[in-house]
């Protein structure tokens, strides 16, 4: 791991630190000559939401398999609920919950009878399967779908379904891979808003993949950036954000183009640079925002110039992303067309 | 073990929600039987056959009048008068006749003489089972004519007298067997062959081995699961392809009991074999692939169609081995000749053995990981 910005675990509110539920110890997943993950480090706490972040390929779904048994680990060590995922396969089983990338509830059963199918797999008893499947349906809201086949539901309840699923047996820690891909910005907000009322009412610890930086901001206790099979930064969203020189990003757009208005920007205290944009925008990197534009504000004023438009920036998990990585995520998945311009921090 | 019994409800469950899946699994045999034993059982009618008549003399006559006998009665063929024995070649040749009588000039008198009369058969023997059927109805024909007009009262000629031990068999209750074994096999290629890839493909598998169920509950859930749906397929057409055959003997108890043992052992056997084949497939156009070329391989083998003493020994080998020969062995014992259990048990034994076999074999080979 080459950046560690906050790499401690979150305490309780009494200031003692959580138990770990998940240790992960200079694991290594090789294929042949290929080496998918490279000794990776991290520990997750009780009751935490610990995102892995990274573009697809990079690792994240390996080393997920890795922790949920799915597949071998070539090297290293992963313990997770107190057992080696190498030698207690089945205790580390009977104490996850796993919603993998694909939606893999059966279209012909109904809600029920898949929750059914999964508590009996899962070995709950008979007495308790009734109870705990009508608490799964209450936490996801599909109560009332119960005895609907899966294929009526819409892509975010079959999404919940399989939450409800992976929950059934009331597992302590719950691996998500990537489980908003494929749905719609409406329910995706949804299932955000799900997983923190389960954290917060099951006490679960969660470790979710994803490639969406806003989905890892806004849900994860801390994340993990992952890039070619390694760690590449790790610590709180606020954290890698303040990694990153150049805390916030002003743009200016002046009314009129004037050549000392790259000059007279890169006076002002707290910027670092100033790239000019052409027709009087300016992007302005900035360590204070709010003081940056209060001084240009001033600026155009005291010259009795007119500005067209004024914006802040802060600084995103997008920008620490290409900070530790060199390039975009999008850039994984799509051929770039165009050059993009330079963006914060970035590194050379 | 209620791992095991949750993967077959979830199999079963499916499988009776799948109408399209049942039907298709199901009609398809029934159809193969309609149309095959049709295809292949019926006696050959309606054919033209050309005289070319170069004798006009009263044994001409007389056998024309047989042939006369013959349209009209069990309709072999029917004859038309043809002036040329060069036209009426050139006619078999073209298709447009099947066969031509040539009755060469002095026939009746070489008749009377006892001088060795000689009629000409054109036939076209690209298509032996035309030209087999026309060339014994006409033998039949010279047979009855060659007899002599008072028959001696003590017989002086070697006769064969046939006892057949079983009723007629038509070619759509010979088919039957083959049709019930195919149906089971129809049903594990789609739900344990290609049912089973795709749900790996799909991440389902996944799904399962992230519970914490053991390699054997998992893999003789999804067998058993198979198994079920195949007996539930087998039985299904053996009651129908029964009706539609014929053969109301199923419906006797202890019949109906063999039967039932023998489509169980058979799904066991048909299902433990598709489960080593894919156990290590992941692909799901392998299954698909595979269903014509591996119909081909065990259907024939088996003598389903075909008496394997007419194979090679190579072919014969590998019925040995197959288990369609062992099913269809035994469904013939019990629907065509009521052999009772002596008859089918060593093709019980072999279904049963060759069942728990594969599977033992499949069941180290089957990844708990993905």
């Amino acid at each position: 791991m080459s950046a560690t910005p906050g790499n401690h675990l979150p305490a309780k509110d009494d200031g003692a630190p959580r138990p770990i539920a998940i240790a992960v110890e200079h694991i290594w997943k090789r294929y042949g000559d290929f080496e998918a993950v490279k000794d990776v480090n991290f520990s997750v706490s009780e009751g935490e939401i610990f995102g892995l972040l990274g573009p697809n390929g990079a690792g994240k779904s390996t080393l997920i398999r890795m922790m949920t048994t799915l597949i071998p680990v070539t090297a290293g060590k992963a313990i997770v609920a107190g057992h080696d995922v190498s030698k207690d396969p089945d205790d580390v089983r009977r104490a996850i919950g796993v919603i993998p990338q694909a939606m893999t509830s059966d279209l012909d059963l109904t809600v029920y009878e898949n929750l059914s199918i999964y508590a009996k797999l899962y070995g709950v008893p008979h007495g308790v399967r009734e109870k705990s499947i009508a608490e799964v349906l209450e936490a996801v809201d599909l109560t009332k779908w119960r005895d609907a086949q899966t294929k009526t539901l819409s892509g975010g309840m079959r999404r919940r379904l399989e939450i409800a699923r992976g929950l059934v047996h009331n597992p302590r820690i719950f691996f998500l891979d990537e489980p908003t891909t494929g749905l719609d910005p409406v329910s995706r907000i949804a299932v955000w808003e799900m997983l923190n009322k389960l954290k917060a009412t099951r006490n679960l610890t969660m470790l979710i993949t994803t490639h969406y930086m806003d989905e890892a901001d806004k849900l994860c206790d801390r994340i993990a950036i992952v890039d070619h099979g390694t760690l590449v930064a790790m610590g709180t969203p606020v954290e890698l954000k303040n990694s990153v020189a150049g805390a916030n990003v002003v743009e200016v757009h002046f009314d009129r183009e004037d050549e000392e208005w790259k000059g007279r920007l890169e006076k002002m205290e707290g910027v670092s640079s100033v790239q000019p944009e052409g027709s009087g925008f300016y992007r302005v990197i900035t360590k204070s925002g709010s003081k940056t534009t209060m001084q240009i504000v001033e600026l155009a004023s005291s010259l009795g110039e007119t500005l067209t438009s004024l914006s802040v920036q802060n600084t995103t998990l997008d920008d620490v992303f290409i900070h530790y990585t060199g390039r975009q995520l999008r850039d994984e998945q799509v051929k770039a067309v165009f050059s993009m311009p330079p963006r914060p921090g970035m590194q050379p | 073990m209620n791992r095991m019994f949750a993967i077959i409800e979830r199999e079963m469950r499916k499988f009776f929600r799948s109408p399209t899946l049942m039907i298709m699994s199901l009609m398809m045999p029934i159809l193969q039987l309609i149309i095959i034993g049709n295809a292949f059982g019926g006696k050959i009618v309606g054919t033209h056959v050309a005289v070319v008549d170069y004798d006009h003399g009263p044994q001409a006559v007389k056998l024309r009048e047989a042939f006369d006998a013959v349209a009209a009665n069990i309709k072999t063929f029917s004859t038309i008068e043809y002036q040329s024995e060069v036209q009426a070649r050139e006619d078999v040749r073209t298709g447009k006749i099947d066969a031509a009588i040539i009755i060469p000039a002095q026939y009746s008198r070489r008749v009377y003489a006892e001088d060795a009369p000689k009629l000409g058969f054109v036939v076209d023997n690209s298509d032996l089972f035309t030209s087999a059927t026309l060339e014994g109805e006409l033998q039949s024909l010279v047979d009855a004519m060659n007899a002599p007009q008072v028959q001696d009262r003590l017989a002086k000629t070697i006769a064969l007298e046939v006892v057949e031990l079983y009723p007629y068999v038509n070619y759509l209750k010979y088919l039957l067997p083959m049709t019930v074994a195919l149906a089971m096999y129809i049903s594990v290629m789609i739900g344990g062959g290609m049912l089973y890839i795709d749900d790996k493909a799909r991440g389902v598998h996944e799904g399962y081995l992230v519970t914490p169920i053991t390699k054997v509950e998992l893999v003789f859930g999804l067998n058993i699961a198979g198994a079920i749906k195949a007996t539930l397929s087998g039985i299904s057409i053996g009651v129908i392809g029964s009706l539609i055959a014929g053969l109301g003997i199923i419906f006797h108890p202890m019949i109906m009991l063999q039967m039932l043992c023998l489509i169980i052992a058979g799904s066991i056997a048909f299902n433990g074999m598709m489960f080593l084949l894919m156990v290590r497939v992941d692909d799901p156009l392998v299954p698909r692939a595979m269903f014509g070329i591996l119909n081909v391989l065990l259907l024939y083998p088996s003598g389903a169609m075909y008496p394997t003493a007419s194979f090679p020994k190579w072919m014969q080998a590998l019925g040995v081995v197959d288990p369609f020969t062992y099913v269809i062995h035994g469904f013939k014992e019990v629907l065509l000749k009521d052999g009772g259990w002596v008859a089918i048990g060593h093709d019980l034994l072999f279904l049963v053995v060759f069942g728990i076999g594969t599977l033992l074999i499949a069941t180290p080979l089957f990844k708990r990981t993905l």
